[in-house]
């Protein structure tokens, strides 16, 4: 047989059943994101995770250790998984966000790998404005640097609600538990000051595996969870607020068949809360009110949707409603206003954010101008104080501003609701997004 | 299987797809299964999850731009999209085109499925051809072992941009494929080139996507970015999606050519070391046939093919992509010369 036709030979039956145990109607589904400073060992945990649990394929695997071989010592990188454009391999850093997934019985992972260099940090606001928990790795040789204190600012500012600190690299220090604790504890007094509610410390040795998949033989006085045990069991249905409800119109949905001559529908997503059939909104920022006839998700009707279900609502009454408007339902009202304060992580490296100055603002699916009045502060990052008479914002600079939009916008505290109380900032000549915004309320 | 008689991927109705037959198909069959959708809005399950959010992308594409296309080839991550922009937008229509870039090369079968899948739901089909771009622009084609019109397609997709001017296109792209779309954003700015620039992609933040450009400029949408392959499977799966026959197993005429099975067709061009073979095989990606491989299976149902794609240890692109296997960044280059 040829070598040809013995590669053919593997058809998919001898393969082993590696996704034989998923359950696909029980699964549910976890973004995580690794954060921490340059060369912590990022890209290697993820790559460790995907390893252990089996989730690189053959091939994958093939292609990595040919990269490795011809980059290094030979042996096989497990950060060349995420690390995959060409200037990362020829560097050896992570420079943009890697998504990458896997899946255990009940659980489908989305991971995202950050980049740790300060150069790169808006990349790795991207990938932890989505996740649901942060791993945040601290060299144990290193422990807290400045890096650690602005993704830890930075998570807990995007409001990630389970945080994991992995003191990594502790094959580097003889898996020493002094070292760790020492670690741990200089995390726990800044996690204090972040008021980080859900914390959980782990030593883990990313390259050689300890406590990641399985628990490790070399440190038997740390008696906790692995990182996937802890990744699998976190609960992350509660953190949805299902108090509030809103809707943001995305599309109006008009057939103008023969049938359906007067359908009218507002196509859209559920930002929080829940809406039934029968339920009274007010419809912003015009404040007309109506009650929904009916709740369609893909055509289909239903009694009630929640959040974060995309579904169409079709009120009793006709209102003027487009593209950028919020259905308001249940709940707490959302504030309508043209004053919004706002924690920003200015992301731009080409120009600076100065009072004064127009971007145009996106909230929801809406829309509009609005101009810089002032910058309440900026945040130091080694120590969390608040710097005040601040003239300008530089790339990565993290600070309180207010802001004046042209018409009034209806908004939620970011704090209780991340999804209508999130906004980006855009340049209006290069429309590059160069903000974050966390709006208070 | 409750699910054999109503669509057309089983072996009993696989005729439905077959070259010479018409497709008489009964026209509400496709939304009638979206009736049949989970009546538990309370719960979604991860599925639903990825739903919700690849529609909540699609809306945001109709809402954000004036002339987008959903770029559809008849393969299976293509077909979830129209599954999905069909449920964006029902009971209207999908308020945008399909838009095939037709290589010349392709699956007979998947263009058969391209014509009935866009006539089925009502869409309009603007499909393109590599040959004319190639006669147009005077370009030279690849010739000889392994020649592909693969990446001539970029050049006829950037022209097909510009002449209905559209700003922005859907595509199927997902990221577990390869290691550069593991990096791209859900948004994915084209500057008035088509480029792609990996070092300089724009914050993507929460789901609020910008989609703002300047005339010429244009987006990439990817609203199954976070789907895996098994993902768009049990997709398929569960909403009892019809797909092209050769996603099935049937018994084909094979080129055996290092280790891969093509499919023979006259316009490969072949040599003393091809074998030409007879094997039971199925399509796992339906690609360009000069560079799609296949691989054997006799999994003739759509429960077979997902019970061997969870057990497969190989991955998609490795598998059925002969050209991505030719160097490490190859579809990072490509992407930044403005290819899908
Ligand atoms: N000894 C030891 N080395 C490690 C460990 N984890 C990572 N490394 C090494 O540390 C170096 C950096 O690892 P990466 O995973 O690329 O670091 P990163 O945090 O992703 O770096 P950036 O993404 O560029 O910020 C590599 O040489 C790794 O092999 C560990 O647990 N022990
Ligand atoms: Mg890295």
């Amino acid at each position: 047989m040829s070598s040809a036709e013995c590669r053919m030979k593997k058809t998919y039956s001898t393969f082993c059943t590696r996704h034989s145990t998923l359950n696909f109607d029980t699964m549910d589904i976890l973004r995580f994101i690794t954060a921490g400073s340059v060369d912590d060992g990022k890209s290697t945990l993820i790559g460790r995770l995907l390893y252990d649990t089996k989730s690189i394929l053959a091939d994958q695997l093939e292609a990595v250790e040919k990269a490795s071989k011809t980059r290094g010592d030979g042996e096989i990188d497990l950060a060349l998984l995420t690390d995959g454009l060409r200037s990362e391999r020829e560097q050896g850093i992570t420079i943009d966000v890697a998504y990458k997934y896997f899946q255990t019985p009940n659980r489908k992972f989305i991971s995202i790998d950050a980049p740790g260099h300060i150069q790169y940090t808006r990349n790795m606001v991207t990938g932890a404005s989505n996740a649901d928990l942060a791993i945040i790795l601290i060299d144990a040789r290193q422990g807290v640097v400045e890096q650690t204190r602005r993704h830890s600012l930075i998570t807990s500012m995007l409001g990630i609600p389970h945080i994991v600190v992995a003191v990594n690299k502790m094959d580097l220090v003889g898996y020493s538990e002094d070292t760790f604790l020492q670690i741990a504890q200089e995390y726990q007094k800044l996690a204090d000051k972040l008021a980080i509610k859900d914390l959980k410390i782990i030593p883990v040795s990313a390259l050689a595996g300890d406590n990641i998949v399985d628990k490790s033989e070399a440190m038997p006085w740390y008696t906790g969870e692995t990182m996937l045990h802890f990744l699998e069991n976190v609960d992350v249905q509660h953190d949805l607020n299902l108090n509030d409800a809103r809707f943001s119109v995305q599309y109006v949905i008009r057939p103008q068949t023969e049938e359906l001559h007067d359908y009218r529908g507002y196509a859209g997503r559920v930002q929080s809360g829940v809406f039934r059939k029968g339920d009274t909104i007010t419809v912003f920022p015009s404040e007309q009110t109506s009650k929904i006839a009916k709740i369609e998700v893909y055509g289909q009707e239903v009694e009630e949707v929640s959040a974060p279900q995309s579904a169409t609502i079709l009120l009793e009454t006709d209102v003027d409603i487009s593209r950028g408007d919020l259905i308001s339902g249940t709940g707490n009202s959302p504030v309508l206003s043209q004053d919004v304060e706002a924690t920003i992580c200015w992301m731009d490296d080409r120009k600076e954010l100065k009072v004064g100055n127009k971007y145009t603002l996106q909230h929801g699916t809406t829309r509009v101008r609005c101009s810089v009045k002032g910058i309440e502060y900026r945040v130091d990052i080694s120590n969390y104080e608040q710097l005040e008479d601040i003239e300008s914002l530089k790339l990565n600079d993290v600070a309180k501003i207010v802001l004046r939009t042209a018409k009034p916008i209806a908004y939620d505290a970011y704090q209780t609701n991340r999804a209508n109380g999130a906004a980006i900032l855009i340049d209006e000549t290069s429309n590059v997004t160069v903000g974050a915004c966390m709006v208070e309320a | 299987m409750k699910v054999k008689k109503s669509v057309g991927y089983t072996p009993d109705n696989q005729a439905l797809f077959d070259l010479n037959v018409n497709y008489p198909i009964q026209t509400r069959y496709i939304m009638s299964n979206i009736q049949s959708l989970s009546s538990d809005a309370q719960r979604q399950d991860y599925l639903d999850q990825l739903e919700s959010e690849a529609i909540y992308i699609m809306r945001e594409v109709a809402g954000q731009f004036e002339r987008p296309a959903l770029l559809f080839s008849g393969g299976k991550d293509s077909i979830t999209l129209v599954r999905l922009a069909q449920k964006a937008f029902a009971p209207g229509k999908i308020p945008f085109p399909l838009v095939h870039i037709d290589t010349g090369h392709n699956f007979p079968e998947a263009t058969q499925y391209r014509d009935w899948m866009a006539n089925e739901v009502g869409a309009k089909l603007i499909v393109r051809q590599v040959e004319d771009t190639i006669k147009a622009k005077g370009l030279k084609e690849p010739t000889g072992k392994n020649a592909s019109r693969n990446w001539l397609q970029t050049f006829t997709l950037l022209d097909t941009i510009e002449e209905f001017e559209f700003d922005a296109c859907i595509g199927g792209a997902r990221r577990d494929e390869e290691k550069a779309r593991a990096k791209e954003r859900i948004f994915s700015f084209r500057d008035e080139f088509g480029q792609w620039d990996p070092k300089r992609q724009r914050p993507e933040l929460w789901n609020l996507f910008n989609g703002k450009i300047s005339k010429g400029e244009n987006v990439r949408c990817f609203p199954i970015s976070n789907w895996t392959e098994l993902d768009v499977w049990a997709y398929i799966e569960r909403e009892k999606i019809p797909l092209p026959s050769i996603y099935f197993s049937h018994q084909r005429e094979m080129i055996l050519r290092d280790g891969n099975l093509l499919a023979n067709a006259d316009f490969i061009y072949k040599d003393d070391s091809d074998v030409i073979v007879n094997k039971t095989v199925r399509f796992r990606t339906v690609g360009d046939m000069t560079c799609t491989a296949a691989v054997e299976s006799e999994a003739s149902t759509i429960e077979q093919v997902v019970a061997e794609i969870k057990a497969t240890r190989i991955s998609e692109r490795g598998e059925t992509r002969i050209d991505d296997q030719q160097t490490e960044a190859a579809m990072e280059d490509r992407k930044k010369g403005g290819y899908f």
